[in-house]
């Protein structure tokens, strides 16, 4: 997508009122039914599904012109995918944007939630590919549905209680299945599962699945938990190692080959909170202390 | 027959952004039960109908949901209101996705569609005019520990959230403002002080 090759008539945030009302109705109704998915009449985008057109619809329906909007790919503010769509809504709802995940109104995400906790204010749209925790179980969205009604979740015990058996422990790292509030398993997205407990926070959280067709949401303060066994309890699981840049010891890294030779290092996923600790100061084992120069 | 000029005005004169802004305080609301929302872009429909719900119906209906007025709001001059700045088509309170109404006249909670087991979604939004009542405690999503409210009533709302995940959802209006109730909210009794 090419934000500068949209030209012509578009509405505010570039859909209509009409579909803009629809996704307003079912983000209600999401909130109201925590974790459940909502059907919606999904449009096309000036981008391809895999960009994440559910959580753009989102965001289109939800942003005001007084917003700051940040937009994450795995992190970082400076993918490709997080630059089309942070243009995109610059160009179509004249929004501010930003990279500071605390100064941002409306974050949209794909594949992590911002180190920093959200606070009150604060919305995190998220870009689902495969809404239904249960897809990989079984493939017939009747029966799904049917047992989501039904609270028919022994399947998914089975699946990750193979997976010990099969592992020693339960192997899935990403869309680790929660249940909100008691009742309905939620895919989260494929955030690492590391990201599974800032699931509960005080943001709004909005799931949006644009090729799949469904909204999902989790009000604040939602009792969100990672499905696990007594005896092998849920594990946040990450390298046992500090950000090579900025020292931090309790954030998720991603592993960055730095030479041919086979180099790496490990730094911040969450690019703006990397920044941010470097302004503050800190720096890590391979890093360049701020006020060197 | 004709339209009263009152019918054809109170919409907004920028739809796109003041929708946008209402929506945001009514989305705000639903996910935080009980919390005061003051709507800055309001729509104006013929009496008795509040700023706030006036906003709501416009922001939120069309076409495609069913609209229900309950008791003094089902008159004339409020259908016309909502079939030129919305289309809803005006329905009984089975088939309505929206109702409208003071408690009084919205009348049996009954009457009103719950969703189903398998499309909990499909079940009714009520948007109640007025609000105060009696000092009632609100648990559930949305409210860190818990919130104090006012309810005409505790039983209705505590047998709602007995269904969920079937249930009805509610707004309360007043003038410009609004606050919301889900299904998921627990309703007790506010203990004397
Ligand atoms: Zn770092």
């Amino acid at each position: 997508m090419n934000a500068e090759q949209i030209s012509g008539e578009y509405n505010f945030a570039y859909l209509d009122e009409q579909t803009k009302r629809m996704i307003r109705r079912a983000l209600l109704k999401g909130l109201a039914i925590p974790g459940y998915q909502v059907p919606f009449a999904s449009r096309e985008m000036p981008m391809p599904y895999g960009w994440g057109t559910g959580g753009v619809q989102i965001s289109a329906a939800i942003l005001v012109p007084e917003d700051r909007f940040k937009v994450i790919d795995q992190g970082a503010d400076d993918t490709t995918n997080a630059v089309s769509i942070r243009r995109f809504f610059e160009k179509v709802a004249q929004v501010e944007t930003t990279e500071k995940t605390a100064e941002a109104t409306v974050i949209q995400t794909r594949h992590r939630i911002p180190e920093r906790d959200l606070h009150e204010g604060q919305v995190l749209v998220y870009q689902v590919p495969i809404p239904e925790p249960l897809r990989f179980l079984e493939p017939s969205e009747v029966e799904t549905r049917k047992m989501h009604a039904l609270e028919e979740y022994g399947l998914m015990h089975v699946k990750l209680y193979e997976d010990i058996a099969r592992h020693g422990e339960i192997a899935t790292s990403y869309a680790y299945p929660v249940k909100v509030e008691g009742r309905y398993v939620m895919d989260p997205s494929p955030i690492p599962k590391f990201d599974n407990p800032k699931l509960e926070m005080a943001g709004i959280q909005l799931f949006g699945a644009g090729r799949e067709q469904r909204i999902y949401a989790i009000p604040p303060h939602t009792q969100v938990v990672s499905l696990d066994f007594e005896d092998y309890p849920f594990q946040r699981m990450k390298a046992p190692k500090c950000c090579d840049l900025c020292g931090a010891g309790e954030s998720y890294l991603d592993e960055v080959i730095t030479d041919d030779a086979g180099g790496r290092m490990y730094v911040c996923s969450d690019t703006d909170f990397c920044r941010e600790r470097r302004e503050a100061g800190h720096v890590g084992a391979l890093g360049v202390a701020e006020d060197a120069a | 027959m004709a339209m009263a000029s009152e019918a054809l005005s109170g919409g907004f004169s920028d739809a796109p952004r003041q929708s946008a802004r209402a929506f945001r305080a009514a989305l705000e609301a639903m996910a935080r039960p009980g919390e005061m929302q003051q709507l800055a872009d309001l729509a104006a429909a013929p009496a008795p109908v509040s700023p706030a719900a006036a906003t709501l119906l416009l922001v939120l209906c069309d076409p495609e949901t069913p609209v229900h007025l309950a008791g003094d709001h089902d008159r004339t001059e409020v259908r016309d209101w909502i079939t030129f700045h919305c289309g809803a088509p005006l329905v009984g309170p089975g088939e309505a996705a929206f109702a409208l109404g003071s408690w009084q006249a919205l009348g049996d909670l009954g009457a009103y569609g719950l969703g189903t087991a398998e499309y909990p979604d499909r079940s009714a939004t009520l948007i109640v005019e007025g609000m105060g009542g009696a000092p009632v405690t609100l648990r559930g999503p949305g409210i860190r520990d818990s919130r104090a409210a006012e309810l005409p009533e505790t039983a209705a709302f505590q047998r709602n959230a007995a269904l969920f995940p079937l249930g009805l959802d509610f707004y309360f209006c007043d003038g410009a403002r609004l606050w919301a109730l889900p299904r998921t909210t627990k309703v007790t009794e506010a203990e004397a002080v």
